[in-house]
């Protein structure tokens, strides 16, 4: 299921391109909080990432969340009528360790160690709580439980047990990219047992904290398979989401859930919170114009399939870039 | 002494009683009794009722800022005040600003290095399952490094005596304008008592604040602007904004009117951006800055974090500190107040249990019968559960609950309250006691946290009542806390201006107030113009019972259609269609451009700019909805409607009035002028314009003679015309009346000769913004009246009159664009309305 270790390690060019199309009505003032840079780790080295943004007038601020993960806060407070932000990066994924999910401790030991008591705590037991409870876009609730419980039978290994509920959201759910859409809630999923990544994780992780286990929602992107005997397309992909799963040996384990795989060298992380809206790509407020939704366009390309020319137009104003690469 | 006063004093000795010991009377209150004693029942009961005048009048006011509807202050104020000697407020006071001490130091701990949570002070689920803990505001210091700059502590005492803190108020705590207020009313009904007893002072209470923002708000060299940020008019504690902003002589803001720009924040003013300093926040925190907090929250300013993270301007409290008001705290601070201060913590807290903790919860469960339940969070939607008060189904279920989720309850030690004397009011002079709590409050000045001497004591409403609300029927009490030294006198309230202090303009006026202002006057005017034509309408109904026989009600019904009022359809119908109409255009707001609509339009801008209007702006459209509540229910027949009518233009036109007449020229006072303008500008050339195009399809003299009277009627100019032309009313002399003349009100002419006077005294506004309303105008002047003569042939006249209509059609247009240059200059400084997106 998951990619072998011995793999050598995959370079990608990662293109993400969100637009506000010129509407014919300026935006008068608009501030954006920007997660589309990739986290360095360890098994995730980082190139020449960088943001463009056009127009130009923009001011770009960059910096570290709570998580840890790369921000930008980008301003634009003159006028405006449409807005590109085009992010690039050159990332490598390395193979990482595999551990054995059967290894793992009983789950109830898991979530009977975030039991307060008075004393010390490990930084790694303290960090992992952060992400225990429910949060915006991930309740707690009986019901949730109740999923999860279908899967964590008493004494089962937590990791396996993960594993075991990964493979049910993808047997009984079904993608559906029309089912949803970015704010619909755990609640709708599980009724309608239909969603796209976002909801899959969302489910995932909120189905563990209301057992008590801590669950982290990733953002990144998924290499795809181009279609049989079709050459890679341009701006063909989309952002993916996944789960990670703490326990006190392993530390963060990865599952992917719409996938029904442990992500390895095909999965590019971005970063990582409590849900979708600690680490939502872009978000923001805009003062004027029309309300409209913006127009997203991610390439995950291998650096081993690069059209000639490349991808990247480097940190130069993109109004002295000529055509670009051809697709 | 034996006090005839205290015969039936109904002392109960389960609980300490304020006024009231084993011994007799408690020394500190001995000197206030006397002096109750001297004056005979009487003048108690005249006090009470200056008293109750009192809070009357201020009620008025501040209803008016709090409420147009008028409902009640949200509590009353007891006659006696609470009495406390200097000795016991030392402990009280150093106690109570240790405990803020404590909690600055522990908001500084958790947004930081959380050493508490590693060490186990404290479970990290109190933190990290806190809704009030902002992520985005993890690793931010603060300017001046404090987060808690004004805090409340709920205090309640015990039989034994010992003062406990119930609760602790670290997001925005109310109330204390509350206290000035009632310091105010009841000094006032004691005045000797007051300076004999050597009351301590409230007054410097707020200057120590205002040093603090004053030197930690970070300034470019400038003197700082400090703001007070509120949610606006529809929160519950709205009036005690609007005090405490005059009281400390700060602008009142809401979200909308702050902007930031380069992570500076700056408000909006018609005279352009002022930069801002510190805010000082009645506004939760997590409403404050949609980019990064709340998404949905339309009160906050887009971009603060960015401002707060860089440095540029102070927030008090600062963002995040909601965290600590959680029931399950108090609890841990005693360890947290050793580690961090490496002191005792000097009040203790009722006796507090969290369930999430599994010893903790087995005793609650055990000792159910004592204790309070309450949630562990606020804003859980649960309120405080008493254990002995539940039915044996209820017990079980709450204890199913807390099992269920055991960190989300807290229990606490039923504290049986002290007692305090109250004034029973009535007949008999007879004192009363009910239980009470005490709520003080603390701000950190340049040499520390201070305590207001004194506070909000709260009372229960009735005999037994075991939960101090205010929004319940509570009620409230001045706090007198006795100095042993000497008293300041100071008092911001009363700071006399000397004549180096006059001031001849009022402060910045902000885009939010001058665009209501604004409005307020294009909704008046707009009200003038519905309610007039639905009279004149409605009254040209009983003159036939045909439609097309009369000209005038046919003109009417057109302009009627044009203006949105009634269906195309009403003139091929029978006249009880027109009639149906008019009644619902009047009377009910889902006819979107009637009356009843725009009245509510109106009474919202009034509400928007309350602080700049009269109190006779308010009587008079109070009086006007509930009159039209009143005729939506009961009025059927057209005579009724048109005394309603009547009535309610009268009301417009003394609207009007107040402004001419009592509004401060200002620069506020020229935009709502320029909005009457605009308005009947746009109202009166749409009118005019439509009244042309149609007029030609009268075939009959008579028909068009009594349209154009109607018209004249209509643009209130009936009179003049008279005046002028005793005859019959014709079109060309009354169009000539209603287009150039500068003179007549209700002219074209004279609104573009005030819009453009009004505009060149305003600064900044020069022949550029108005070229297109000069252009528009000038071609209306070049119109040659002769080709509306009687004389000429119909079919020249009609084409003068669509050249004449088109001419009004682009003044009416360049108003328009007027209007909207105002607003981009004066109100928006570049948009308004924000939307929130999300991107995958």
């Amino acid at each position: 299921m998951s990619e072998t270790a011995c793999l050598n390690p995959i370079r990608y060019c990662i293109i993400h391109e969100t637009e506000y199309p010129a509407c014919g009505v300026a935006v008068s003032l608009a501030q954006h909080l920007l997660h589309l840079m990739p986290r360095a780790l360890p098994h995730q080295t980082l190139g020449d990432c960088h943001i463009l943004i056009e127009p130009d007038q923009a001011a770009l601020r960059e910096g570290l969340d709570a998580f840890g993960n790369p921000v930008a806060w980008l301003a634009l407070e003159t006028p405006h009528d449409g807005l590109l932000v085009r992010a690039e990066s050159d990332v490598t994924v390395h193979p990482r360790p595999v551990p054995d999910l059967a290894e793992s401790p009983p789950w109830e030991m898991v979530r009977d160690g975030f039991n307060y008591r008075p004393g010390l705590r490990s930084p790694e037991s303290l960090e992992a709580q952060r992400y225990l409870y429910a949060s915006p876009r991930v309740p707690c609730a009986p019901a949730l439980a109740q999923l999860a419980l279908e899967v964590f039978t008493p004494e089962a290994p937590v990791l396996q047990a993960a594993e075991a509920l990964m493979a049910l959201i993808f047997e009984d759910f079904t993608f559906d990219p029309e089912a949803t859409e970015v704010g619909s809630s755990v609640f709708d999923v599980l009724e309608r047992k239909r969603g796209v990544c976002q909801d899959f994780a969302h489910l995932m992780i909120a189905a563990l904290r209301s057992i008590g286990l801590p669950a982290r929602y990733m953002s990144g992107y998924l290499l795809t398979a181009p279609p049989p005997g079709k050459p890679r397309l341009i701006g063909a992909d989309a952002s993916h989401a996944w789960v990670a799963v703490w326990c006190p040996q392993h530390g963060w384990v990865e599952f992917d859930p719409t996938n029904n795989i442990r992500p390895g060298l095909h999965h590019v992380t971005l970063g990582w919170g409590r849900d979708f809206q600690d680490v939502s790509p872009l978000r923001g407020v805009i003062l004027g114009g029309v309300a409209q939704n913006p127009e997203v366009r991610v390439t995950v390309m291998p650096w081993a399939e690069m059209p000639e020319g490349g991808l990247m137009r480097g940190p130069v104003p993109l109004a002295e870039v000529p055509a670009q690469a051809p697709k | 002494m034996t006090s005839s006063i205290l015969n039936h004093y109904p002392y109960r000795p389960d609980c300490y009683d304020e006024l009231f010991g084993d011994e007799g009377v408690r020394p500190h209150w001995q000197e206030f009794l006397d002096h109750i004693e001297e004056s005979s029942g009487e003048p108690l009961k005249s006090r009470a009722a200056q008293l109750a005048r009192g809070i009357q009048q201020n009620g008025v006011t501040y209803n008016v800022y709090a409420d147009p509807r008028g409902t009640d202050r949200p509590w009353s104020l007891d006659l006696l005040p609470l009495i406390l000697p200097a000795q016991e407020w030392r402990q009280i006071s150093a106690a109570v600003a240790q405990r803020a001490r404590l909690l600055d130091t522990l908001l500084a701990d958790l947004y930081g290095d959380q050493s508490t949570l590693a060490e186990g002070l404290l479970p990290p689920e109190l933190v990290f399952g806190h809704k009030g803990f902002l992520w985005p505001c993890q690793g931010m210091r603060p300017v001046g490094g404090h987060y808690l700059h004004f805090y409340a502590a709920d205090l309640a005492r015990s039989p034994d005596g010992r003062w406990w803190v119930i609760a602790d108020r670290t997001q925005s705590p109310s109330g204390a304008g509350y206290a000035l207020e009632n310091r105010m009313l009841v000094s006032r009904a004691f005045p000797d008592l007051y300076r004999d007893l050597q009351v301590e002072s409230l007054g410097r209470f707020f200057r120590g604040l205002q040093r603090t923002l004053a030197k930690e708000a970070p300034t470019d060299g400038e003197p700082p602007l400090t703001v007070l940020l509120t949610p606006g008019p529809f929160n519950e504690t709205y009036f005690e904004h609007v005090y405490l902003a005059r009281y400390l002589g700060y602008p009142l803001v809401e979200g909308q009117d702050l902007t930031v720009r380069d992570n500076t924040v700056y408000l909006k003013t018609v005279s352009g951006l002022k930069r801002v300093h510190a805010i000082l926040r009645r506004l939760d925190d997590d409403f404050c800055d949609p980019v990064e907090l709340r998404a949905d929250s339309a009160l906050g300013i887009p971009g603060l974090l960015g401002a707060v993270r860089a440095g540029r301007v102070l927030v008090a409290n600062a963002l995040g500190s909601g965290l600590l008001e959680s029931a399950a705290l108090p609890g841990f601070l005693p360890g947290i107040c050793q580690h961090l201060l490496g002191e005792e913590l000097a009040m203790p807290s009722v006796a507090t249990w969290w369930c999430g903790e599994t010893p903790a919860r087995a005793e609650v469960l055990e000792r159910f019968e004592d204790l309070v339940i309450k949630p562990t969070f606020p804003g859980s939607g649960e309120g405080a559960v008493f254990g002995d008060q539940l039915s044996e189904a209820q017990r079980d279920a709450l204890m199913a609950r807390i099992e269920a989720n055991p960190s989300a309850y807290v229990a606490q030690e039923l504290v049986k309250l002290s007692r305090a004397p109250a004034w029973a009011g009535g007949q008999r002079r007879k004192l009363v006691t009910r239980a009470m709590g005490l709520r003080v409050y603390v701000c950190l000045t340049p040499e520390g946290y201070t305590v207001l001497p004194g506070g909000l004591a709260r009372v229960a409403g009735v005999e037994n009542t075991r939960i101090l609300t205010m929004q319940k029927g509570g009620s409230s009490k001045d706090t007198w806390v006795l100095s042993d030294g000497p008293v300041s006198a100071f008092s911001q309230l009363h700071q006399t201006v000397r004549a180096k202090d006059l001031i001849r303009e009022t402060g910045t006026l902000s885009s939010r107030l001058a665009e209501n202002l604004f409005w307020f006057g294009r909704y008046g005017e707009r009200c003038d113009a519905v309610a007039r034509l639905a009279r004149l309408a409605l009254s040209r109904l009983s003159e036939s019972r045909k439609v097309e026989r009369s000209g005038a009600l046919v003109m009417m019904l057109e302009l009627a259609i044009g203006m949105g009022l009634v269906d195309a359809e009403v003139l091929k119908a029978p006249i009880a269609k027109a009639e149906l109409d008019l009644f619902r255009a009047v009377l009910d707001r889902r006819s979107p451009n009637g009356l009843a609509s725009n009245l509510q339009r109106l009474t919202w801008c009034a509400n928007q700019a309350r602080e700049h209007l009269s109190l006779d702006n308010w009587h008079a459209l109070k009086r006007l909805t509930a009159e039209l509540e009143d005729c939506r229910s009961k009025v059927s027949d057209v005579p009724a409607l048109l005394e309603f009518l009547d009535e309610a233009l009268t009301t417009f036109v003394s609207l009007s009035g107040f402004a001419m007449d009592n509004m401060t020229r200002d620069t506020g006072w020229r935009l709502h002028i320029l909005g009457r303008r605009i308005e009947r500008l746009d109202s009166l050339g749409t009118t005019l314009a439509r009244f042309l195009r149609r007029h030609a399809d009268l075939h009959l003299p008579l028909q068009q003679e009594l349209a154009v009277e109607a018209l004249l009627e209509l643009c209130d100019s009936i009179i003049t015309y008279r005046t002028r032309y005793r005859a019959q009313p014709e079109l060309l002399p009354a169009l000539h009346l209603l287009v150039t003349d500068e003179a007549n009100p209700h002219a074209m002419a004279f609104q573009v000769r005030l819009v453009s006077s009004y505009l060149h005294s305003m600064q900044g506004w020069g022949g550029l913004e108005l070229e297109e309303l000069n252009v528009a105008f000038a071609r209306l002047q070049d119109f040659d009246w002769a080709c509306l003569e009687a004389t000429r042939p119909a079919s020249e006249r009609i084409e003068a009159s669509l050249h004449l209509a088109e001419a009004l059609d682009r003044l009416v247009h360049a108003g328009r664009q007027l209007s909207d240059r105002l607003a981009m200059r004066y109100f928006t400084h570049v948009g308004y309305a924000g939307q929130a997106t999300f991107a995958a």
